[in-house]
This record gives C-alpha cells, sequence and structure tokens, in this order.
C-alpha cells in the first residue's frame, strides 16, 4: 500500500526472496524500533510479506501511510490502524467517496496529520468526511484546493483540535469560510491563507481576534490592508508572519504600528510587497523588537536609513535583500548596524560593488550563508574580502558572478573550511580551485556548472576527498568524461543528485559507476548521446530509490532502458522522455510503475497515439504530461478528458525538432551575449 | 362673548386631550386662553360662517348602544380570563391572545368614544351662546367627511350625524355620562383597567410633582394613550391625526380662519416656553429600565419614542413579514423597513441572526463566543458535486489506426468509456497481475489501475492551471 512498497513483481525475484527470507530470522514481531531501520521498501516487500507476524509487525509499525491510490484508503487504514499520517499525495484524484468510505473505517480515529494538497476532485462533502472521521486530527493541508470555497472551510472548522491548516490558493475561500474556520478552530497554531484571493479584511481581523494562538500566518498574495495588519500584528504568540506580494501593504500600514507592538514576531517577510518603500520599512522596525529573520527581497531599495533602523531588532540574523536596489552606502549600512547577521542574500542585487561588499563582509564576521549569485559586478577584491573574514561560512552561493577569477576562487577553499554548500556555477572555475576545495570534506551540495575549465582531475580532488557529497551538479561541464564521474561515484557514496546534462563525452561506463550509488534519487543527463539502454539498465538495477529521471535526447536509449525501469525503478516520479527512440513498448512497460505522476514525452519518433493513450489510460497517479501539440488531434478527446478527470495536466508543446546541440563553450558565448545585450 | 363658557368648554377639551396624552401640542392649556388653532373655535365670532355639526340623540344613543355593546365584549372576555386564570391551566399563549383582543377593543372604544364626543363638542359650544342651529349651518360631516377618509371610525360617526340636533341639557347630560362611562367602563371592565386607570390619575398628579429638581419635567403616559393610533384630535370633528402638521391642514377646512399662515405655521415656541423645563418620559411598565421607578433610570426623550418603545419592548410583535414569514415586529415602521431588505440579509449567522451587511455580522460574530458565520444552505456545491459528464456525450473522434498500432481500440466505436480494454489485461497479465496475501488483498499495477478508473459518472473537467506536480 505505501508508495515504496508498490509492486508485486520483487517478491518473486529469486534476489528479492532471498533478501526476505534472511530477514525473517531476524526481528520478532515485538521488536518494531528495528524496524525503523529498515526502508520503507524492504519493510513491505521482504519483511512483510514474509509470514503473518511479520505482516502483523510491519502493520502495527508504520505510523506514515502514503497510498497510491484513493480508491484503496479504506483497506490501507484497516491494514495499518495505528498510522496517524494519512499522505494522499500521490492521489491526484480523491472523490468524496473515497474520503467518506476511508472514514467508515475505525482506524482513521487515530490519523493526526492529513495531507491532501496535490489531490483534487474532493469537495465539502469529502472534507466533512474527513473532519468528522478524524476527531484527532491536528494537522490538515488543503493547499491548491483552487475549486473549494466557504462550504469546504466551514466543514474544516468541525475540526476542534487543528492546530496545523492550510487552505493555500481556495480560491473561492471568502471572509464567511474563513470566519468559520477562525471561530470553529480555535487551537490553530499554523495557518496559511496563501493566494486565498477571496478573503479580506475582515476575515483576518476575525481570526486574529479568534485564533489568539496562531503562531504562524502565512497571508501572502492577499488583499489585505492597513485595516487588519495592526490586528495580525497584535496575536500575541506569533512569531512567523509571511506577507509576500500583499500589495496592499503600503507605509501607511507599516507605520500605523505602535511601539513594540509585536515582542514575539521572529520572522517577517515582506518580500514582493510592491508598496511599500524604506520609510515603512525603518517605521515597522520600533514595533518589532524580536525579529530574527527578515526577507524584503524584490520590496524596496536599500536606503542607508533604513538599513540603520535594523539597528532597533538587535537579533536579527537572516537578512534577505534579494532583487533590491542599493542606494549609495546602503550596503556598507549593514556592516556597521546588522554585525549579528548569520544570513545574508544579495542576490540579483543591483549597485553591489567591490568596495562596499568588502567593507561589509569585513565586518561580518559571523556569517554562515551568503547569497551574492548574480552580483556582477563584484571581483576578485570582494571575494578576498569574504574568504579572507567569513571562514566559518557554511554556504555560499555566488552563481554568474563572472568577473571573479579562477585565482580568486581558489581562496574559497583555501579559507572556508566549514563549507557545505557551494555555487559556482557559471564562474572561472578550473581544476585548481577543485584542489582546494577538495580540502574541504563537510562539503555536501557542490553547483559548478558552466565551468568549462574544469576537468576529470579536479573532479577526482572531489571524489577522492568529499565523502558526504550529496548533490553534484555539472550541468554543461563540457570538459568532463567518464573518468571524472567515476571518481565521484566512487568517493561520493551519499550522492542523491547529480546532474550531467550536456556532458557530451559521457558514456555508460559513467552510469554503471554511478549505479553503485544506491541513494541517487535524481539524475539528469539530458544530452548525452553517447548514452544507451545499458547504462539505463544498469542506474536502474542499482539505484532503487531513483525518483527523477531526465533523458531528453539521449537518442540511443530504447524500449530496452525502459523495460528495465519499469521492473526495477519503482520509486520513479518524474521522467523526461524526448528525443529517445523509445516506442509504445517501452512507453507502455514505464505504465507498471504505478507512482509515476510526471511524463514528458516530445519528438518520439516511435509513439504512436494508440500506444500513447494506452499508457496515458494505465498510469493512474499521472498528474502532469507534456505532450508534442500534434498529438492532440490524434488522441481521443473522451481519452485526454478521462486522464484529466483522473487530477492528470496536459500541456502541449510546439518545439520545433531540434536534434543538434551547441557545444559548451559556444553555448556559453552566446548566454553572455545575451547578457551584454 | 361668554369667557366662562368658553373655559369650561376649554376645560373639557383639555381634559380630552390630555388623557390621550398630546402633552407635546396642548403644554398649558388650561392656563393658555389664546392658543391660536385650538382656542379659537371657541372663541370666534358665531357670525363667521364656522360649520357647526347638526347632532342627532338617536344617532348618538346608536353610538353608545354600540359602545356598550362592544364593553360587554370586552367584560366577557376578561371575564373568562380571570375564571381561566385562576384554574392555572390556561396557556399562556392563550391569555396573550385575549390580552390583545382586549387591547385592540378598548382601542376600538377609545375612539369611537372620542368620535362621539367630538361630534358633540362643536353643537355643544354652538348651542352655549347659539340657542338654536343655524339651519345654513350644515354638518360638518359634508365637508370633513370625504377628508376624514384616513380615520374609518371618526368618519362614521361624522356621517351617522348627519340629522338634526338636540337640545343643549341632552348635550351635557350625553357629556357627563360620556365621562362617567369611561370610569364606569374602567371599574366595570375588570380590576386590572381600573388599577390602570387609577394610576395613571396618580401619576398624572404626580407627573409635575415629583419632578427631580431642576432637571426636567418627568412624564408617564399609560399604556392606552400609549397605544392609542392618534395623538393630535381635531377640536371641532374630534378626527385623529397622528402628527400635528396634519392636524393643522385638516383645520384648514374647518373655516377660512385656519388657513391663514400664522395658523398653517408651526405652532410658535413660546418665549415662556423656552424656560420650560425640558420633556422626559417614562414607561408605564413596571421593572422596564425605562420606568422611572428602574434605579438605573433612562427617560425617553419623545412620545415617539415612548410609543415605539412601549410597541417594541412590552408588545405582542403583530406584524409579521409577509416575505420571510419569520421575522415580526410590532412596530409598523420597523416591518416596512425590514420588508425593505428582507431577503437581501445574505450574511447569516449560526445563531440564526441575519446581516444586511457582512461587517455587521462580522462585528458580530467577534462578539459573541461560538457565534460562527452561517453559509446560505443554497451555495453552489463544490465541483465534485458539479461532475459534468464529459465523457458519456462527447461524439467519438476517429483515431488514425494507420500508425501499425498493436492495440485496437474502442474509441471510435459507440460506447467511448467502454474502451476495449480486454486485450490489455491479457497482454499485460504477466507482469501487472493483481497480488493476494494472506487476508489482504493489496491491488497495484496498472490493470486494476485501469478497473479503478472513475467511470463515466464522475468526470470533472478540471481547471489546468495552478496544480504543481512534484
Amino acid at each position: 500500500m505505501a508508495a515504496a512498497a508498490s509492486h508485486q513483481q520483487q517478491h518473486r525475484h529469486p534476489k528479492r526472496r532471498r533478501l526476505a527470507l534472511a530477514l525473517t530470522t531476524s526481528p520478532t514481531p515485538d521488536a518494531a524500533p528495528p524496524l525503523d531501520a529498515l526502508a520503507d521498501e524492504l519493510l513491505f516487500l521482504s519483511f512483510a510479506l514474509a509470514s503473518r507476524a511479520c505482516h502483523a509487525a510491519e502493520s502495527r509499525h508504520r505510523r506514515a501511510v502514503r497510498p497510491l491510490r484513493a480508491d484503496l484508503l479504506p483497506a490501507a487504514l484497516a491494514r495499518y490502524p495505528c498510522a496517524t499520517r494519512l499522505d494522499l499525495s500521490l492521489c491526484a484524484r480523491v472523490p468524496d467517496a473515497a474520503l467518506s468510505s476511508s472514514s467508515c473505517s475505525a482506524s482513521a480515529s487515530a490519523i493526526r496529520a492529513v495531507d491532501l494538497s496535490r489531490s483534487r476532485g474532493f469537495g465539502a462533502a469529502g472534507v466533512a468526511a474527513l473532519t468528522s472521521s478524524c476527531p484527532e486530527l491536528a494537522d490538515l493541508d488543503l493547499s491548491n484546493g483552487v475549486d473549494l470555497g466557504d462550504a469546504a472551510a466551514a466543514e474544516v472548522a468541525r475540526a476542534k483540535g487543528l492546530r496545523r491548516l492550510s487552505l493555500a490558493r481556495w480560491k473561492p475561500l471568502t471572509d464567511m469560510g474563513l470566519g468559520c474556520v477562525a471561530v470553529g478552530c480555535a487551537e490553530l497554531r499554523q495557518l496559511s491563507l496563501k493566494w486565498c484571493l477571496g478573503v479580506t479584511d475582515l476575515g483576518i481581523q476575525l481570526l486574529a481576534l479568534k485564533c489568539r494562538k496562531l503562531t504562524s500566518l502565512d497571508i501572502s498574495y492577499t488583499m489585505i490592508t492597513k485595516d487588519s495588519f495592526p490586528a495580525i500584528m497584535k496575536l500575541p504568540n506569533l512569531q512567523e508572519l509571511t506577507l509576500v506580494g500583499c500589495i496592499g501593504i503600503d507605509d501607511d500600514a507599516l507605520c500605523s504600528l505602535e511601539k513594540e507592538c509585536s515582542k514575539s514576531l521572529q520572522v517577517l517577510d515582506l518580500s514582493q510587497c510592491q508598496n511599500i518603500t524604506d520609510v515603512g520599512v525603518s517605521s515597522i522596525m520600533k514595533s518589532v523588537p524580536s525579529l530574527l529573520e527578515l526577507d524584503l527581497s524584490f520590496c524596496c531599495p536599500v536606503t542607508p536609513s533604513m538599513v540603520r533602523s535594523f539597528q532597533k531588532i538587535p537579533k536579527l540574523r537572516t537578512l534577505k535583500l534579494e532583487g533590491c536596489k542599493f542606494m549609495a552606502d546602503g550596503l556598507k549600512a549593514i556592516g556597521t548596524s546588522c554585525v549579528s547577521l548569520r544570513e545574508l542574500s544579495l542576490s540579483k542585487c543591483c549597485g553591489v560593488t567591490d568596495t562596499e561588499l568588502s567593507f561589509t563582509m569585513s565586518r561580518l564576521k559571523n556569517l554562515l550563508k551568503l547569497d551574492i549569485t548574480c552580483c556582477r559586478n563584484i571581483t576578485d577584491v570582494s571575494l578576498e574580502a569574504i574568504t579572507s573574514s567569513c571562514t566559518s561560512l557554511i554556504s555560499l552561493r555566488m552563481e554568474s558572478c563572472s568577473r571573479v577569477s579562477s585565482n580568486a576562487l581558489q581562496l574559497i577553499g583555501k579559507h572556508c573550511s566549514h563549507l557545505e554548500e557551494l555555487d559556482l556555477t557559471d564562474s572561472d572555475l578550473d581544476d585548481e580551485g577543485l584542489k582546494a576545495l577538495a580540502r574541504r570534506s563537510k562539503l555536501s551540495s557542490l553547483k559548478i556548472g558552466i565551468c568549462l575549465k574544469i576537468s576529470d582531475e579536479g573532479l577526482t580532488h572531489i571524489g577522492r576527498s568529499c565523502p558526504k557529497l550529496r548533490d553534484i551538479d555539472l550541468y554543461r561541464c563540457g570538459g568532463l568524461s567518464d573518468d571524472g564521474i567515476i571518481q565521484i561515484a566512487q568517493g561520493c557514496p551519499m550522492l542523491e543528485s547529480i546532474n550531467l546534462s550536456y556532458c557530451t563525452e559521457i558514456t555508460d561506463r559513467s552510469l554503471i559507476s554511478l549505479s553503485k550509488c544506491t541513494k541517487l534519487n535524481t539524475l539528469e543527463i539530458r544530452g548525452c548521446p553517447m548514452i544507451t539502454s545499458t547504462g539505463l539498465s544498469e542506474i536502474a538495477m542499482g539505484c532503487r530509490l531513483l525518483s527523477k529521471l531526465d533523458i531528453k535526447k539521449c537518442f540511443e536509449i530504447n524500449d530496452v532502458g525502459m523495460l528495465y525501469l519499469s521492473q526495477f525503478s519503482h520509486s520513479l516520479r518524474q521522467i523526461n522522455l524526448s528525443y529517445c527512440s523509445v516506442t509504445d513498448i517501452g512507453l507502455l512497460s514505464l505504465s507498471s510503475i504505478s507512482g509515476l505522476q510526471n511524463m514528458t514525452i516530445v519528438h518520439l519518433a516511435g509513439i504512436t497515439p494508440n500506444g500513447l493513450t494506452a499508457t496515458l489510460m494505465l498510469c493512474g497517479c499521472l498528474t502532469k504530461v507534456k505532450l508534442h501539440e500534434a498529438f492532440k488531434s490524434m488522441v481521443p478527446p473522451h481519452m485526454i478528458k478521462n486522464v484529466e478527470a483522473r487530477g492528470c495536466v496536459f500541456q502541449w508543446i510546439d518545439k520545433p525538432f531540434k536534434v543538434e546541440m551547441e557545444p559548451c563553450d559556444v553555448w556559453k558565448q552566446q548566454s553572455q551575449d545575451v547578457l551584454v545585450r | 362673548m361668554d369667557l366662562s363658557q368658553n373655559h369650561i368648554h376649554n376645560q373639557s377639551a383639555a381634559n380630552l386631550y390630555y388623557q390621550f396624552g398630546s402633552d407635546n401640542s396642548f403644554p398649558g392649556l388650561g392656563t393658555q386662553q389664546q392658543f391660536p388653532p385650538f382656542t379659537s373655535p371657541f372663541g370666534a365670532s358665531p357670525s363667521t360662517n364656522i360649520p357647526h355639526m347638526d347632532w342627532n340623540p338617536a344617532t348618538m344613543l346608536d353610538n353608545l348602544t354600540f359602545i356598550e355593546e362592544k364593553i360587554r365584549q370586552v367584560k366577557d372576555v376578561i371575564h373568562t380570563m380571570v375564571d381561566s386564570g385562576g384554574q392555572l391551566s390556561c396557556h399562556q399563549g392563550e391569555i396573550a391572545q385575549k390580552k390583545q383582543v382586549v387591547n385592540a377593543d378598548l382601542t376600538c372604544l377609545i375612539v369611537q368614544l372620542i368620535s362621539t364626543a367630538g361630534s358633540l363638542l362643536p353643537s355643544l359650544k354652538n348651542s352655549s351662546f347659539l340657542r338654536h342651529p343655524a339651519a345654513g349651518h350644515m354638518d360638518m360631516a359634508n365637508h370633513v367627511g370625504p377628508s376624514s377618509g384616513l380615520v374609518p371610525n371618526a368618519m362614521t360617526v361624522s356621517e351617522e350625524n348627519k340629522e338634526d340636533m338636540c337640545s343643549p341639557e341632552d348635550y351635557e347630560e350625553l357629556f357627563k355620562g360620556w365621562t362617567d362611562g369611561t370610569i364606569k367602563e374602567g371599574i366595570e371592565i375588570g380590576n386590572v383597567l381600573v388599577e390602570e386607570q387609577d394610576m395613571k390619575d396618580g401619576d398624572e398628579g404626580k407627573d409635575g410633582e415629583n419632578l427631580p429638581p431642576g432637571s426636567c419635567e418627568l412624564l408617564q403616559l399609560e399604556k392606552d394613550e400609549i397605544l392609542a393610533p392618534h395623538t393630535h384630535f381635531c377640536s371641532i370633528c374630534g378626527k385623529g391625526f397622528k402628527r400635528d402638521a396634519n392636524l393643522r391642514m385638516h383645520m384648514r377646512g374647518h373655516g377660512d380662519e385656519y388657513k391663514s399662515p400664522a395658523a398653517l405655521a408651526k405652532p410658535p415656541r413660546d418665549a415662556s416656553a423656552e424656560h420650560e423645563l425640558v420633556k422626559r418620559y417614562s414607561c408605564p411598565f413596571v421593572s422596564c429600565k425605562r420606568n422611572k421607578l428602574h434605579k438605573n433610570f433612562q427617560p425617553l426623550k419623545t412620545i415617539l419614542c415612548v410609543k415605539n418603545h412601549y410597541k417594541r419592548s412590552h408588545c405582542e410583535k403583530s406584524y409579521t413579514c409577509s416575505r420571510c414569514h419569520t421575522k415580526k415586529f410590532s412596530v409598523m415602521a420597523d416591518l416596512k423597513t425590514h420588508e425593505k431588505h428582507c431577503g437581501r440579509d445574505k450574511w447569516l449567522c449560526s445563531c440564526g441572526t441575519s446581516f444586511s451587511r457582512k461587517d455587521k455580522l462580522f462585528a458580530h460574530v467577534a462578539l459573541f463566543q461560538g457565534h460562527t458565520p452561517a453559509l446560505p444552505s443554497e451555495e453552489p456545491k463544490t465541483c465534485s458535486d458539479q461532475i459534468s459528464h464529459a465523457g458519456s456525450h462527447q461524439e467519438s473522434t476517429k483515431v488514425p489506426n494507420s500508425m501499425g498500432s498493436s492495440f485496437m481500440w474502442g474509441a471510435s466505436s459507440g460506447d467511448n468509456n467502454a474502451l476495449d480494454i480486454k486485450g490489455f489485461d491479457g497482454c499485460n497479465d504477466d507482469f501487472l497481475s493483481t497480488a493476494n496475501f494472506g487476508s489482504f488483498n493489496l491491488s497495484f499495477g496498472p490493470a486494476d489501475g485501469f478497473t479503478g478508473e472513475p467511470s463515466g459518472g464522475s468526470f470533472s473537467m478540471l481547471p489546468s492551471e495552478h496544480f504543481q506536480s512534484a
């Protein structure tokens, strides 16, 4: 029933059976804790099926249930009576009937958390069934209920014990529904009303009056104005307030607050509030003395006076100023006023210059995270200041800082000994820089896409000394070949995600070595024309957790690769098959991957409308399918409607068929030409 | 001119008006002789052609018989009330109903009496200085009748009075009888009424004396006065009006002297009136906050306030909204106001209260613990209930079969949803089977995935936007 445990094929597989036998000998049915050590898949497929006792033990053990199909919900709940968490994110369509039938089973009464954020098809009746059958319900995620409105909200309000609730994107929701929730769920701690465009000040005011225990409130993209703003800020326990894109919040609203009116507030997100200026921001600082995090991204120009007002919030740790324009000395003021900063984001900011940035960095010695993505004017001077003063950095993101030289990039490796996350995409990084980085054994995420100067030698250093690496991005690193990848695969057993797109020299050897990385869940090998089904089949057999696969423009991959995937990769959720040599047979075989949600099937010469239709009908969990526009007329419309009725969204692509790929250097040059223009 | 006689008439008129509590209009009638619109009929020269009411004792007798009859009816009702009250088995509602009947009957009686007395007054006055009625002074009913259509009681009486007159002694006797009659009536009707009558007399006496020093004049009107439909009465014909302005307009019909701008203007505020104490009113209902005996007494400011307050708070709500048939009002104006908005009050609270404005509802919900906004029951249901039968009404489209497919679909056949999946099941059977283990039937795989598909009835067109895939 669980997502991971989806297929029956495997217990017939001889290897599987041996494993199952081996496992039955060890744990007794009572030994619940040891079960935690097992992966879900093993637990279900091998352990639970071994004997009745083990089956019962597994039934009692499982706390979280993630069904693949909504119609099996009652059976799932009956089997796992101790389950407290019900995750329906794999069921694109959950009809009211499924929710009401599941409510019949007595076992639902233990459920405390339900996630319906990715499901559709249910209405107020389904919500009513859910809330009436789960008296313990404390956590309910109903995000993306674009059709749900006041009636459903009134049903939600019956869950008196709710502590966490998300109603994001409930477009038909009005103050009436919110009022019901506010009155009904007085215990609410966290509430998201993001994109609830029908909600106005009246509803928010009532909410602030009735739900006094709220600690976290997200009212992004709503139309609230200064009328309800003071009421929100006076919530006694509010710690986190998210106001992204609230165009009704202006300087007036911010200035209307009294002094120290929200002593509990720790996180304030005002990003994309287009109608506020530095005056308003300066004014609100007096009201929020305990603030720890402030997000002013894409909000207003940063002036020195505004930054000086940050002195009123001495505990400020995180400051996000993405996309802001720095007025004269604004950045310098950060260095003098916000000495306690741990995290600073200046991504895509205008007006970040070497002198100001290096001044600021020399003051912020405690900085742990720095994001200077797309600060294109900074040079080696800034980087020297960063690396020399902020030696405790654990995260540095500087994508597209293309004026920093490769020599300066070596400084990162030399000085930042705690670095865990590094983004040097589109930089001048070379093997020497990688060699310097190799001393940083804590590195877990390394993004060095579009670094044309790096070669296998540099990667070898990384592979040898970064055993904790989980995520590596080598997008369009044209200088790489199999040897470098093999070094990574051997040296980084924790690898979860690798992007080798457009590394055109890569062959099956890389994939064979990567198949030893059993934790790999994301593999992107788009535009690697030398890869064949052989490599993919090794990945399929070795990396059982693979959930995201991009093999677009791997022209050699054919049905054989798909057959292997269908046999082994039962965690697969997302696949891009465009331009492959897959035919109807390969496509149809994919339909046995029951959790497959997202497919991109464009420009596949071997696919016929019939095969496509059959696949679409058989993949019951599909939520999004990208197809070439030409198929729109060839697939029977009622089939499309049928699939759409299950919760799938079609996207029709109309791109021309284009096989040839530019070499990486040409591509990079083109991308920089665009920048200059 | 016989001033003393005039004074007597004035007194009787004052009594009459006083009884009906129009304190506003007649502030100091007893002392102020020259109050234009009301004193002039009595002080006017007989040579002016005032139309005098012709008076017929037979008609008067008829009227009184009618009144007697009415009183008997009322008495009967009250007797039954007394009897059943003794048994303690009477229903509350029944009593209330009977009270209402009594109320209505008494009101009717009062109106009748006034009308009758009103027809008597001018003749009486007339006869006092003109021993015989002038032949040219025809019945005023001819003049007033048409214009008094608003007040049916008054009109019927005055029209009955077309016939000719009687001797003044009779009038006086009758008038006496009338006043006695009211008192007698009160005694006869029952203890309740007598008590009230007594209270009234007492209160009227007290009102002047019990004034809190230097603040205001406190008046308490009686229940009957409050419930009387009219407060302004024509001193000539007795016709009742709700507004003084309407009475003034009416007075024009009684002669040209009433047409002067001065007469038509609002009664001028006397200089002395300025020094007069502000009037405040007390509700006759004991234990009401508006009653002067209440410890947190809050006086009412005008007679209208008294009337509306008394009806709203202490009377049966007898006007039912013709639209919703649920809301009831005791003041007609409230009903009218409500009916204007009835059905448009779409903002409902769980307690059943409805509001015309959302902010009013939210203020209400904010104020009361446990109240929650209620959704109108006819709200359109959400998507799942409005599923369109998209699949079943689709015209079949031809599928290009020329692609060398190994699968044949029933797409171009008649039943679109009955997809020919059999062959499919067969060909996938090897690796797409249903697994059965233990008692638990775990069904996976595409074969099941298909059979578990929503059938034709549950297709809906879902909006394609905003749904993010993993």
